[in-house]
């Protein structure tokens, strides 16, 4: 077995990863730390975000206004000390991306230009065409390849990680070109792996989102908080669940039903204007927005179409001339994927899943409860999103907790001791026959991957989507038991070390499984709705009970265990979350 | 029209094969299936042993690009009835070499990424306390370089690469290029030495295979040719300028 060893270890090359690799190496040259990535970084998955980034821009706006919008649209179950931290810092590190080339869309006189998002009350969402992060994913990968002290492990797959007397100390991982196991040790750990999209089946996200480093997390004692809170995105293509940015909204589109009607303002979502009204009908929240659309399908007032029922965002009387500038890759994705133009033809859509709120518990710090591992970015939950994350909220939050990530890690290197290096590696050792003999030289299963994580999918969809109810949330949690128990058998026919992709397919649906878990049942212990949890036997937001985060502890055996902290109130008493009027 | 098509996929596992073959599967030939869907129908149903690199499935990341064909193409975006009837043949990109199956080696070309400083070099050390002025012209100017994916379809059209590897190749001159040209950097001397130290950049024609395969719309040789425009200004200007010697 090869080790090595840093004194920081990031699993995950995305915006997280790669902003707490650049804050490392610029607050302190050495000190060593590695990036592990399953994909080459400029592949993450933050390279899909499209919208924008929040953050204070204009003198109309303030950072108390920024706040009031997050946490209303959490639903007040955002932290409110990290979303005061998080909204004072966004604004410099937006700027900081400017000063390190991000192609920002400017206004005529060169000044950055802002544009309105979905439950903003202010124009705030920073934004490269409808491309930002992409834009945002290669300026931060092009920037760290300045920094000679960032080590990489490109396309290296973690499997485990080390803990030893209650401290994180590296991880086991594949390299997959050679198939080589390797033991990289650590004095801290980032996790900054993303979400975990794929545990359902239609879903915007990367095929890679499978929630490695929750899981990773979870398995070593580091709970899962929130994730009861996952978002649907209003505005997916119907067969891909390929993402429709919300700026197509922000610059004016409108979302119709069957008979052409703005049916958001059946929803106390405001009334219609020709052109957009902030935190108003098609500006309202994400979840508001999908829960309406899917109304609209009760209520037989949508499209059916072979992928399901639908509704149209028309953006036709925005002109060719603004699509073009301002939506250049809706178009372009119109066009290549489901063979329309929106200049001259409404789009097809449907509510997808597109974002996790909860995530790997941490501190304000970016720290877990497990010493020497911390996380950031759609894997944790700080919590800043609560039960529904603004649009374009999430660019910025991994940018801030990145760094912060970065500068906890920096010091919790400088405080920590030597581990028992014997003991680390024999469970490296542990790890490493584990794969072996579970995968790599196992014969003889029955069940396809394939197979599993369809059913996985379908189960959770069924069960956990946009609507939950006890009974159906039972049926689920059911059905991820038996899946574990066939998982134990699944059929491996490829044993050759070479990137082996069924081998990682493999353990990827262990992830899954894990995480989809502890999904289900924060799903089932919470018993009311709140922003994206909307539970049709306990249809009100209960405060008396529920004004708490979930936060689940992986069992030995059975259903995780879950407990609840109380969410942190500072300024903003939990009210009405009011939209258009 | 026939409802399914047929699939000559290169196979090559350096563990056992001396030399990589193709190997045929039938999948179904949906209207909306992109060439990828092809290639997960045999992993998921097939023969999962298939090795081949994707992610977003929406053009963006860069993933998933093979010969298809014959043909530089991201498969996520492309579709299969393109090619009904059929049969189509999916291969690794030509110009690198192959790892497994339909995956090839990218370390040449992440360290040419890494070789031609692609970040703001500021030589002044100004950082303003708001933004850089930059006007919607300037952005103009260089946008469409910044818009690269680094899926490497440019590097297996390219005739050039294909003969000298050291070749420091379409994607990462039209990189350069970008940082070059924006309003916000001053690192153009420093990225001079990508022409001077290799040599193939003066071999690349205007036949501009890159530009025509690129999935994003750069066009990596007009890069080229402004940027061998740029070297030849530069190079007669360190002979003006004493400070341009060093």
């Amino acid at each position: 077995m090869e080790t090595s060893s840093h004194d920081i270890l990031i699993i995950g090359g995305g915006g997280a990863g790669l902003r707490a690799a650049i804050e490392i190496a610029e607050l302190d040259p050495k000190v060593d730390v590695a990036m592990v990535s399953k994909v080459y970084p400029m592949r993450s998955h933050t390279v899909s975000a499209e919208g924008g980034a929040a953050g204070v821009a204009g003198k109309d706006d303030s950072v108390d206004e920024h706040c009031y919008d997050t946490i209303s649209g959490s639903d007040w179950l955002g932290d409110q000390d990290a979303i005061e931290f998080f909204c004072n810092e966004i604004p410099k590190e937006l700027l900081r991306l400017e000063h390190w080339g991000c192609p920002w869309s400017r206004e005529p006189d060169g000044r950055i230009a802002v544009r309105p998002f979905g439950g903003m009350k202010k124009m705030r969402t920073w934004f490269a065409a409808d491309k930002t992060g992409f834009h945002l994913l290669h300026t931060l990968f092009q920037t760290s390849l300045k920094y000679a002290t960032i080590a990489r492990y490109d396309e290296t797959f973690a499997t485990r990680l080390l803990v030893e007397d209650g401290a994180v100390r590296g991880v086991v991982a594949i390299e997959l070109r050679t198939g080589k196991i390797r033991a990289i040790q650590a004095k801290a750990v980032i996790i900054a792996t993303g979400g975990c999209g794929r545990v359902f089946p239609f879903t915007t996200n990367a095929n890679i989102c499978t929630g490695d480093g929750m899981a990773l997390a979870y398995r070593a004692g580091a709970p899962l908080k929130d994730m009861e809170m996952v978002q649907y995105h209003p505005t997916g293509l119907p067969f891909t669940g390929i993402l429709i940015t919300e700026a197509a909204r922000a610059e004016g589109g409108w979302l119709l039903n069957k008979d052409g009607y703005r049916f958001l303002q059946d929803y106390d979502l405001g009334k219609p204007t020709p052109t957009p009204v902030l935190r108003s009908m098609e500006l309202g929240p994400r979840d508001r927005v999908s829960q309406a659309i899917f109304g609209e399908f009760e209520k037989g007032r949508a499209f059916h179409g072979p992928y399901g029922d639908y509704v149209h965002l028309d953006l036709r009387h925005l002109g060719e001339h603004k699509i073009e500038t301002r939506l250049p890759m809706v178009r372009e994705l119109c066009l290549k994927y489901e063979n329309i133009d929106p200049v001259r033809e409404p789009i097809p859509i449907r509510p997808v899943q597109h974002y996790m709120m909860g995530g790997v518990h941490t501190d304000i710090n970016a720290r877990t409860s497990l010493n020497g591992l911390l996380a950031a970015g759609e894997a944790a939950c700080v919590s800043i999103n609560g039960a529904n994350r603004l649009g374009s909220n999430s660019l910025g939050e991994i940018l801030v907790f990145g760094a912060r990530a970065g500068r906890s890690a920096i010091e919790t290197v400088r405080a920590s001791g030597s581990g028992n290096e014997t003991a680390i590696l024999a469970q490296a050792r542990d790890e490493e026959r584990r794969l072996e003999e579970n995968f790599l030289h196992k014969t003889g299963g029955a069940e396809r991957i394939a197979k599993l994580r369809d059913e996985m999918q379908r189960a959770m969809e069924s069960g956990c989507g946009i609507y939950r109810e006890r009974n159906s949330l039972v049926a689920s949690a059911n059905k991820l038991r038996e899946l574990r128990e066939r998982a134990a058998n699944l059929a491996i026919d490829d044993h050759t070390r070479t990137f082996n992709t069924q081998l990682t397919a493999a353990l990827e649906l262990g992830y899954m499984l894990d995480v989809a878990e502890a999904i289900v049942h924060s799903a089932l212990d919470r018993e009311e709705s709140r922003g994206a949890h909307q539970r049709r036997d306990f249809p009100k937001r209960d405060d008396q009970k529920y004004l708490a985060h979930s936060v689940a502890h992986q069992a030995a055996e059975g259903p995780p265990r879950i407990e609840y902290h109380p969410v942190v109130i500072t300024r903003w008493p939990p009210g009405e979350r009011v939209y258009g009027r | 029209m026939s409802d399914t098509i047929i699939l000559e996929v290169a196979r090559f596992n350096p563990e056992s094969d001396a030399e990589p073959s193709y190997e045929s599967f039938e999948v179904p030939l949906r209207p909306d299936w992109m060439v990828l869907d092809g290639l997960n129908h045999i992993k998921d149903q097939l023969d999962g042993s298939l090795a081949f690199r994707w992610s977003c499935r929406m053009g963006i990341c860069g993933s998933c690009g093979m010969m298809v064909n014959g043909v530089p193409t991201l498969t996520c975006e492309t579709l299969l009835m393109n090619y009904a009837p059929g049969p189509v043949r999916v291969g690794p990109l030509d110009h690198f070499p192959v790892v497994r199956d339909l995956v090839v080696d990218l370390d040449d070309f992440l360290a040419k990424l890494q070789k031609v400083r692609p970040w703001v070099v500021r030589k002044d050390d100004f950082k303003p306390a708001r933004e850089f002025i930059q006007s919607p012209a300037q952005l103009e100017s260089f946008h469409q370089f910044s818009l690269c994916i680094n899926c490497t379809l440019c590097y297996a059209a390219c005739p050039v690469y294909g003969l000298d590897p050291n070749f420091i190749g379409p994607a990462a001159i039209a990189l350069a290029h970008r940082y070059n040209l924006d309003s916000r950097d001053q690192g153009i001397e420093d990225r001079l030495d990508i022409v001077s130290r290799h040599e193939g950049i003066w071999d690349c024609t205007v036949v501009g295979e890159c530009s025509t395969v690129c999935p994003k719309h750069v066009d990596p040789s007009l890069a080229i040719q402004q940027y061998k425009l740029t070297a030849t200004k530069e190079w007669f200007k360190s002979f003006l300028l004493p400070r341009g010697k060093h």
